[in-house]
């Protein structure tokens, strides 16, 4: 699976590695001293997955983080203090002190979508990225992130079964962290590997070792790019384990001992440290510059963040839509001829082809009967005039023209289609 | 039902045609996908079948697989990927094929799609619209009247209109709105009621009731197959001496306050007409207004004719009897008159 990957990318993982857990232990501490507003959220041994992952996108590429993807935010450009500051609920945070924590997006400029707490919505959200960068020509790739515990939500079947029916280039991370909450993956899905969810999904899969950053990469790397190609969406599960609870309240009691040890045994940094030293890439020379670069911007970032004063009350009443142009302007950014998708370059001939049964057409034209319109409706009576509730209409006359056009010839795929409700 | 049609504030020119409901919606999403490339179509079975009801035929044929798109039975991929698409700057129109199935999707509206520009300052310009309300008998799962779940989420807007004007021009405003707009279509006008619809681009603006009858003696507040009830209703109070005025409040959400406060101020009395549930509905929302704004104006009490609070029954003889009529909003005006 190991690719080749220059110095500086070999380098580059381990800085945003390093800053990924520097800017959490600094959230501790933070959080220690009554920093923090509400809950503090910890990828304390998974910093390999976020990191690697997000890696593999370009520029162009959008991203929607979950909770626990401080690092993929770092990765697509996002600066340390925008993330202190979100969790201390300052009025310069991205979200101006309105939500905490990763909850917070960049759509103009770093292509970042904000998550909700109820997990799995992101997954539709970002096949809609997807089809939008298809199909304004923009070969962009979406890129999201859930958990074992979110993979049993009901839209996350929704999502990426669509995904997969549109062949939508979107690839999503699941992150195998073994617990939800206080519920161990056995408890939540009886499936050895996370991954065979997306053999229901007609879509390829991958299994990565989350502890191995460099696996990780070239993994997300070459599903970026197979998604980017039109091969549609693709699924990695990345196994790995919470090292912390679910947040900092949580000291994770019902995780055996045992396990812990195993994982911390198996810490993703000082996995990939060995590694280089033992390729040479890195001496502790330039370990020592990668840590002092980091540590004086936190030192700054952390003063920043401090500095910036709580929202003001007021501020609470704003925001709730946009007011127009003034506002925001919404403006699709084209790159591919318009004419491609306008008229009359864009005319189709409606029809469903079925392999082996040719087409058919599924509407019954403009004077179908609708499904329970048509009933001749009760008159009604108001004082003493009556009145006929369909303006004086015949349902009978409406139903009379209900004729369709054309016949469905193979009516397979469109009886199947309706068979529901 | 011809009443409503061209009176009031927006009577249009002379050179438009006579169209249904129906027809109104569809030219809406016509014109507005011609006008803007951005604009795209999702939803279930839109596309060859050109919607349960046929409110979006033709539209594949002249746009393409591209922007008229067939999804799977999923509501909340539906919603979801067209917030997504929203975000690139996509003005998406999701359908929901019958409107009952909008809260499959609830979460994905009320947390993700509603909240975003408050938090995160991300607009989604994108519609949610779909056939509702009952009269039809349609059951208990396609024939409601989910309104005001959405109502009581800011960040939404939530418009259910009456005539084929107010359909046209209302859901043009609502695809080139930066916000996420709720859309009710009242099935039951679908191909009941024509009106007059103008040749060329108009919209109607969101958040302005309009009146649809002038009138002294008491208002009455309605929307959507009920403003149409409640002329009727109206029109046989006139023969009695008691002469309605009529508000066909045609946004839910934001309210227009302005309208109902002038006209209430002016007859002193109030009778609020839904075919939403009684509890909960908007009903109660513009009695606690009037109480607020103009208490001291009010000649007798706040009155309500709304469908009963159970869910849409199925048999014709349990339907007509849950919602409300013009019988039943007669009677309730006499009684307020008499204050």
């Amino acid at each position: 699976m190991k690719k080749e990957l220059t110095r500086q990318q070999y380098l580059d993982l381990y800085y945003y590695m390093r800053l990924n857990r520097a800017v959490e232990d600094m959230m501790v501490k933070l959080f220690r001293q009554n920093k923090i507003v509400g809950g503090l959220y910890s990828s304390l041994g998974q910093e390999a997955i976020s990191v690697g992952t997000a890696y593999a996108l370009e520029k162009k590429d959008w991203l929607a983080p979950m909770i626990r993807n401080i690092g993929a935010l770092l990765v697509k450009g996002v600066p340390p203090r925008d993330i202190f500051m979100q969790h201390m609920a300052k009025y310069d945070s991205p979200t101006k002190g309105k939500d905490g924590t990763s909850h917070f997006g960049d759509l103009d400029n770093l292509h970042i979508v904000s998550p909700i707490s109820m997990l799995g919505d992101l997954i539709p959200v970002m096949t809609g990225v997807a089809m939008a960068g298809r199909y304004l020509g923009q070969k962009i790739v979406a890129m999201t992130w859930i958990g074992d515990g979110g993979s049993s939500t009901g839209v996350f079947h929704e999502g990426l079964n669509f995904a997969a029916a549109q062949k939508a280039p979107f690839v999503l991370i699941l992150e195998n962290n073994l617990w939800a909450y206080s519920t161990p993956v056995r408890k939540q899905v009886p499936l050895e590997n996370l991954a065979d969810r997306a053999k229901a999904y007609g879509i390829d899969s991958y299994i990565v070792d989350g502890n191995d950053v460099v696996a990780v990469y070239s993994t997300a790397k070459e599903a970026v790019e197979r998604a980017r190609a039109g091969e549609g969406p693709i699924l990695i599960e990345a196994k790995s384990f919470r090292r912390m609870g679910h947040a900092q309240h949580d000291p994770a009691e019902y995780v055996p001992k045992e396990m812990r040890a195993h994982w911390e045994a198996r810490d993703p940094i000082a996995l990939y440290e060995k590694y280089l030293s033992s390729e040479k890439l890195l001496d502790s020379r330039n370990k020592q510059e990668i840590e002092e670069k980091i540590n004086t911007l936190l030192i700054k970032d952390r003063e920043f963040a401090e500095n910036s004063p709580m929202p003001p009350p007021e501020l609470a009443e704003t925001g709730v839509y946009c007011t127009g142009d003034d506002c925001h302007k919404i403006r699709a950014k084209w790159e591919r001829p318009i004419a491609e998708v306008t008229p009359p370059r864009s005319s189709v001939k409606a029809v469903w082809t079925v392999p082996g049964f040719g087409s058919g057409k599924g509407s019954g034209g403009a004077n179908a009967p609708i499904h329970f319109g048509d009933t001749q409706p009760a008159a009604r009576e108001v004082g003493n005039e009556t009145n006929s509730a369909n303006g004086g209409k015949p349902a009978a006359k409406m139903a009379a023209k209900a004729a369709p056009k054309k016949t469905v010839k193979a009516g397979a795929a469109s009886a199947s289609r309706k068979a529901r409700r | 039902m011809a009443k409503a049609n061209g009176s009031g504030a927006n009577g249009g020119e002379s050179s438009g045609t006579q169209v249904t409901f129906l027809e109104a919606i569809k030219k809406a999403m016509f014109e507005e996908m011609e006008r803007d490339p951005a604009v795209i179509l999702i939803g279930e079975d839109v596309g060859v079948y050109g919607g349960a009801f046929k409110t979006s035929e033709g539209l594949l044929e002249r746009f393409g697989w591209e922007r008229v798109i067939d999804t799977p039975i999923s509501e909340s991929a539906i919603i979801g990927a067209a917030c997504g698409m929203s975000y690139c700057g996509l003005r998406p129109i999701c359908e929901m094929q019958f409107i009952d199935f909008i809260v499959c999707a609830f979460n994905q509206i009320t947390n993700f799609v509603a909240k975003g520009h408050y938090l995160w300052n991300a607009p989604a310009p994108m519609v949610i619209r779909g056939p509702s309300g009952g009269g039809v008998h349609g059951g208990p799962f396609h024939s409601a009247n989910p309104e005001m779940y959405f109502v009581h989420t800011p960040g939404l807007k939530v418009i259910y209109p009456s005539t084929p004007y107010d359909a046209k021009g209302l859901l043009k405003a609502a695809v080139r709105d930066n916000n996420p707009v709720l859309f009710f279509e009242h099935k039951f006008l679908y191909r009941r009621i024509k009106g007059e619809v103008p040749a060329g681009d108009y919209t109607v603006p969101i958040g302005k009731a309009v009146v649809r009858r002038e009138g002294k003696h008491l208002t009455i507040i309605s929307y959507a197959a009920m403003m149409h009830t409640s002329l009727e209703a109206a029109d046989a109070l006139a023969k009695e001496g008691i002469e309605a005025e009529v508000i066909d409040l045609r946004t839910l959400l934001p309210l227009d306050e302005e309208t109902i406060l002038h006209s209430v101020k002016k007859t002193n009395k109030c009778l609020v007409v839904h075919e939403d549930t009684k509890t909960g509905g908007i009903a109660g929302e513009i009695a606690a207004i009037l109480c607020e704004k103009a208490f001291g104006d009010l000649d007798g009490p706040l009155m309500r004719v709304t469908s009963l609070d159970t869910p849409v029954p199925y048999a014709p003889t349990l339907e007509e009897h849950f919602l409300p009529n013009a019988k039943k909003i007669f009677s309730a005006a006499k009684e307020l008159a008499r204050y």
